[in-house]
């Protein structure tokens, strides 16, 4: 058995909702392996968002543990913690009043031991690690597109070279192209840094190019945890309506209509 | 286990000095204080070493990541050394680096002689635009005002009433609290003076000239200022940087219209109101302090105000009150629609709001003591 990055046992979370208890998880195991990419996918509501933030340290569950590589989430949040837990937020939340290297260089910089020129090289790789020209580096975040504000968010998640990347929405409110571009570079960083990702997306696209495993969060609980082409295969209505549902029967008919619509 | 500190052995073998490094040369580690400093002095150390080097090894390192790649990659002056033996996953990470570190970045110009010109341009080409912009909202203003005149049922009232509870019923009790100590404390000086001539009952006149002409509309336009001049400039300025302004510009909604305006209007209303609000409470402080500190009773008090002070300057107080109100939001809109999408520019523009906005109640206020320095005294 190989080692667990993010394990998460019997883990209860519950929101109050006026006088009632909005009761988002019961008794959810989850366990990803390194070098995994494990993608959550669940209907609106089952509290994907919030396991990720949970497996941050963020937000703390009802009950339940959740480790972090060998350690309790809730303890993430220390100094250094950048080169455990690389996060990737659905809008980037880039630092708005700095440029784009010092965005990337933030997390290094912070911790003062190193001189300025090295964390500034360390970040100019990092820069282009992702796909971006030097020339990017003195520019203000407001000045980015979406995709190049993703991929400076990214390199700034990566600049301590964490082990553990999690990723929320990773191509949301990206054109196609950028899209497909942006979970090229994922899955080559992946390769190349040996990183455990995990990610929330609705995308079908993404989830088949990148995820190794997808689980699937419905009734409170993973009720399935597994390669993609077996949980395409498990018998549970909201699967069914997910991956062979409407929407993606209309993916593939767009996709064949596509040539002669134009 | 094995040790993790980034290191690197020497050995000495007949073609030179072998250098062996070890541990984990990740960001993690190497950004440990005390790991750091023991690494640059041996890294240092290295150089001034004397003999031919026998190469590099790394095949004992524990773990390397970028930046440990980029430390050993500048200590070898960013070229491979000879000979070397590395893994193929070590190899690529150094390759990486190599890659990305051609492109060193470039140092920033430094300021020549002209520097010193150019800010002094930009100062004053900034101060033009930010005069060039108040003009252009006040004729934006008295149109947005024709406009309201003529078409009185689309005014946004409900808005206006907003903001004279939020600008003017919420801040009683501070320019209350604010004008009542002014006002004893004030009465208390006055009075040590006084007494040395006698002239105790001169103090009606003098708190009642000082606080009704001068000091009420000044307290209460600086507190408002502090207080809702910074508030019109945050909250205008969020919804630039949520893109609401856009959003309103696309919807065809006049901004001067619906923003600007309400808030200027409502100024208009609350701060001659506030400014009366205050001066009462400082007229208070000053009646209480008299009477405790040199047995000025409050009935005199009252009684001789109406003779120690002009009508004339109730009617001033009141103007000068209404202009300070209007520039005030002036000066809050102005601001908050030059904000930038981003949070630092927020925080300069409310900054500079409030500044602004205090420096002109004062220079107005100035500006009235000379125009009206021959009404009601």
């Amino acid at each position: 058995m190989s080692e667990a990055i993010v394990d998460i046992k019997k883990l209860w979370t519950v929101f109050p909702n006026g006088d009632k208890k909005a009761v988002v998880h019961k008794d959810l195991d989850l366990r990803v392996e390194r070098g995994e990419v494990l993608s959550l996918v669940g209907g609106s509501g089952t509290g994907k968002t919030v396991l990720l933030r949970q497996m941050l340290g963020l937000e703390h569950p009802t009950q339940g543990e959740i480790t972090v590589l060998g350690r309790p989430a809730a303890e993430l949040g220390k100094r250094g913690a950048a080169s455990r837990v690389g996060m990737l937020f659905q809008q980037g939340a880039l630092f708005s009043a700095f440029t784009v290297l010092e965005n990337i260089a933030f997390p290094l910089r912070e911790l003062k031991t190193l001189p300025h020129a090295l964390v500034r090289e360390a970040a100019m790789v990092k820069l282009q690690m992702v796909g971006l020209g030097p020339d990017a580096a003195d520019k203000m975040p407001s000045d980015l597109s979406g995709g190049m504000i993703k991929r400076v968010a990214l390199a700034r998640a990566l600049i301590m070279d964490p082990p553990l990347l999690l990723l929320d929405e990773p191509t949301a409110g990206l054109d196609p192209e950028s899209s497909d571009s942006f979970v090229a570079l994922l899955r080559s960083l992946h390769r190349d840094m040996e990183l455990t990702v995990v990610m929330v997306t609705h995308d079908l696209d993404t989830l088949f190019e990148l995820s190794t495993r997808i689980a699937v969060l419905a009734e409170q609980k993973v009720i399935v945890n597994d390669v993609p082409k077996e949980v395409v295969a498990f018998p549970h209505p909201f699967i069914h309506e997910f991956f062979l549902g409407e929407r993606g029967q209309r993916a593939m008919e767009l996709l064949r209509e596509y040539p002669f619509t134009v | 286990m094995e040790d993790a500190t980034p290191r690197i052995d020497q050995h000495d073998t007949p073609q030179g000095r072998l250098h062996v490094v070890r541990g984990a040369w990740t960001a993690a580690d190497l950004t440990g204080e005390a790991v750091w400093e023991a690494l640059t002095a041996q890294l240092k150390g290295l150089g001034a070493g004397a003999g031919t080097s026998a190469g590099w090894d790394l095949e004992q390192v524990h773990k390397l990541d970028h930046l440990g790649a980029q430390v050993l990659w500048n200590h070898w002056g960013r070229k491979w050394p000879e000979p070397i033996k590395v893994e193929p996953s070590q190899r690529a990470v150094l390759e990486t680096v190599a890659k990305f570190s051609a492109h060193a970045p470039a140092p920033r110009s430094k300021p020549g002689w002209s520097e010193p010109f150019i800010l002094l341009g930009t100062r004053v080409l900034r101060l033009i635009d930010h005069l060039k912009g108040l003009v252009r909202l006040i004729g934006q203003l008295l149109l947005d005002i024709i406009r309201l005149i003529k078409h009185p049922q689309e005014g946004p009232w409900r808005d206006l009433s907003g903001h004279l509870f939020h600008i003017g019923a919420t801040a009683l009790p501070i320019t209350a609290l604010v004008g009542f100590l002014i006002g004893v404390v004030l009465a208390y000086l006055i009075s040590q003076q006084l007494r040395q001539f006698g002239a105790d009952a001169f103090i009606v006149n003098i708190l009642g000239i000082s606080l009704i002409r001068e000091l009420g509309p000044v307290l209460a336009a600086i507190l408002i200022a502090g207080r809702s001049g910074s508030a019109i400039t945050a909250q205008i300025g969020v919804m630039r940087v949520t893109e609401e302004l856009d959003a309103m510009r696309v919807m065809g909604i006049p901004r001067g219209f619906r923003l600007v305006m309400p808030r200027a209007l409502a100024l208009a209303v609350v701060m001659p109101l506030i400014s009366v609000w205050t001066t009462i409470a400082a007229l208070l402080g000053g009646m209480l302090a008299a009477d405790i500190s040199m047995d000025v009773t409050p009935s005199y008090f009252i009684n001789s105000l109406p003779a120690a002070v002009d009508v004339a300057n109730l009617s001033l107080a009141t103007a000068k009150s209404v202009v300070f109100g209007i520039l005030i939001a002036l000066i809050g809109c102005h601001y908050g629609l030059r904000v930038k999408p981003n949070t630092e520019s927020l925080g300069q523009g409310t900054t500079a709001s409030v500044v602004t906005s205090i420096t002109v109640v004062i220079l107005v206020d100035a500006l009235f003591a000379v125009l009206f320095k021959s009404v009601g005294i």
